[in-house]
């Protein structure tokens, strides 16, 4: 296996059943992903974008064929495993945010740290480090309610990265922002990318997104139509 | 340790659904404590009322004594043996004779039980003294309770005729003359009876040297040997009634507190349905950032749980005070209720022991467990992707 390589998706098919009958997905995807890479999956909906990228984040399984994600082959591995491999080394950014209404900025940032069982003091100094990234050490104490749909999604960043994952996966992280909050947010992306090398697989439909991208897969009907190196 | 604290900070952050929930189950804690104290305080009260007032430290009956049989009376006395006898001389034991017998209060005829008790006894709580001090010595003195006075309409200083029939089976009849009326809890010395000296009694039955109970003093250790004419009947037997009556009281009561308690755990096992249903977005994310089904099982079963130690550690805070505030004072009971018990004190006086609260305790934080962990097994169930979809599989 080429070590550059942290993701390859081999002949991938993901079925879902619909009573007798089945819906195909994803159709046979073949990809890899290097380290550093900063690729979106681009389509309309209903192209199998979330559902791949569910995949690499070993939140569901392929029908067939397999992705290995950091060596480790997502079809094998047992629930205690995935949710490991997620802990230590995947960070995910959704559309919806998904932060937990009940803490603080801090505290959701922090949350996967208390999972990775690291100190308080190496906490503190993590979610500062990660808050100073996005800009929101001012809203460390504000709970997700307080905040805009920007800020929210800076936020999410921030607890995706705080744990210095290899691989971040962000669904349509852009689709519930405005074009300014879009760029804005894009750019820290891409600023962390390059500055850590971590990866990025974005699932996305949004051109502010795509025109920012190193790479461009192109799904249509749970294939891949296109593949292209942009710059 | 992870999970307590996550499941602390979730349940001090969602509010007033968190204190709704901590305030019925400490309501009912605190409620099941005081109704089971107050079967306990009770039962206490009455034993130590009777142990007082009645019984002693054990009773020696004829051996043809039944207190539920009015046609066992009349042969229910014998000599009482030597050695029971130097007992009674010594001050460790007192003899009673019961006879039965039919007296005339107001003009009606009623039927009643004379009791004759040695008026120099320090035995039991009974102000047998003042049959000693009767100047009429045409009278027989008599000393009634209030609930016999209450019954028959007889007062202080009031005659009433009495006519009984003596061992050889002749009537004989006389009056007696009300020198007290005494008030006790203790309704097994008070109803239907009338005590008078027991030498006179002796001399009115022509049985001298007989009696039908004999009481031992309280706290005896040494209970003299039975004889065949007389059998001893320590409490276990002697308060079989009162425990049967009590334990149905604690059957009702305990149906009403499994009511009073399932209500609140209701409330515990909605809100855990609701939380899963509502939160299953966030259960998602918890899986997306690496915890696993279990852990998340963990988590919401610790929420619901630690609601029950927020109820123990909330009753405790003001159901103590409130609890020992009522065992101080007591509860005063109506009087409906005095006049259909029997050898109920008019107030009665809380006991809690360690006991109860450890049960009362473990009880509640079982049962908390048990209904906050049923509703998560559908966590186990869930595909983190269909979770992060606010779907529930």
């Amino acid at each position: 296996m080429d070590n550059n390589k942290i993701i390859i998706v081999d002949n991938l098919i993901k079925d879902y059943s619909m009573g007798s009958s089945f819906f195909r997905a994803l159709n046979d995807i073949s990809f890899s992903a290097k380290k550093g890479e900063f690729t979106g999956l681009v389509g309309p909906s209903g192209s199998g974008k979330t559902t791949l990228l569910n995949i690499l984040g070993a939140l569901d399984n392929p029908t067939q064929g397999d992705a290995v994600v950091l060596g480790k082959s997502v079809k094998s591995l047992s629930h205690k495993d995935a949710a490991q491999l997620r802990n230590h080394s995947i960070g995910f950014i959704f559309q919806t945010y998904n932060l937990l209404p009940v803490y603080t900025v801090f505290e959701n940032v922090e949350f996967s740290l208390l999972l990775l069982k690291k100190g308080k003091e190496e906490r503190e100094e993590a979610v500062m480090k990660a808050l100073s990234w996005v800009g929101l050490t001012n809203k460390a104490n504000s709970r997700p309610n307080q905040l805009s749909g920007g800020e929210s999604q800076r936020v999410a960043v921030a607890r995706a990265m705080v744990k210095n994952p290899e691989i971040v996966l962000a669904d349509e992280p852009t689709a519930n922002l405005d074009a300014e909050n879009s760029h804005n947010i894009i750019r820290t992306m891409l600023k962390l990318n390059e500055e850590l090398k971590t990866t990025f697989i974005f699932a996305t439909h949004d051109e502010k997104v795509i025109s920012y991208l190193h790479r461009k897969i192109v799904l249509n009907d749970g294939k891949i139509v296109n593949d292209l190196i942009l710059n | 340790m992870l999970t307590i604290k996550l499941a602390f900070r979730n349940i001090t952050h969602a509010g007033i659904r968190t204190w709704l929930n901590v305030f019925v189950l400490s309501f009912a804690f605190v409620l099941i404590v005081f109704t089971e104290g107050f079967y306990d305080g009770m039962a206490q009260q009455i034993k130590d009322a009777m142990i007082n007032s009645e019984i002693g430290g054990g009773q020696f009956w004829q051996k043809d004594y039944d207190p539920y049989d009015p046609f066992s009376i009349e042969q229910s006395h014998s000599l009482v043996p030597a050695n029971i006898n130097d007992e009674v001389k010594k001050g460790n034991a007192l003899a009673v004779l019961v006879v039965s017998a039919a007296i005339f209060p107001r003009g009606h005829v009623q039927s009643a039980l004379i009791k004759g008790i040695d008026p120099e006894q320090k035995i039991i709580n009974i102000p047998s003294a003042v049959l000693d001090n009767n100047a009429d010595t045409n009278s027989i003195p008599g000393l009634i309770g209030a609930k016999m006075a209450n019954n028959t309409g007889l007062n202080k200083g009031d005659f009433v005729s009495v006519r009984w029939r003596n061992i050889h089976g002749t009537f004989d009849a006389a009056d007696i003359k009300i020198v007290e009326i005494m008030n006790t809890d203790v309704q097994s010395i008070d109803r239907d009876q009338i005590w008078i000296p027991l030498n006179k009694l002796q001399s009115m039955l022509q049985a001298p040297g007989q009696a039908t109970i004999i009481t031992m003093k309280k706290n005896i250790v040494n209970i003299p040997s039975g004889v065949p004419e007389f059998v001893f009947h320590n409490h276990d037997y002697l308060f079989k009634d009162i425990n049967d009556n009590l334990n149905r009281k604690k059957i009702s009561s305990a149906l009403m507190y499994i009511l009073l308690l399932s209500m609140a755990l209701l409330a515990v096992f909605d809100t855990q349905v609701l939380a899963i249903f509502r939160r299953r977005k966030e259960i998602g994310t918890l899986m997306a950032l690496g915890m696993t089904r279990w852990n998340i099982i963990s988590l919401f079963t610790l929420e619901g749980s630690l609601l029950g130690i927020l109820a123990f550690v909330s009753g405790m805070i003001y159901g103590v005070p409130l609890l020992a505030f009522l065992a101080k004072t007591g509860v005063g009971l109506p009087s409906m209720v005095q006049s259909v018990g029997s050898s109920i004190p008019t107030t009665l006086y809380p006991k809690y022991g360690i006991r109860l609260y450890i049960i009362t305790t473990m009880i509640l934080f079982f049962s908390v467990i048990i209904v906050s962990f049923l509703p998560t097994r559908r966590i186990t169930k869930l595909k983190p992707t269909d979770a992060l979809r606010g779907k529930l599989s």
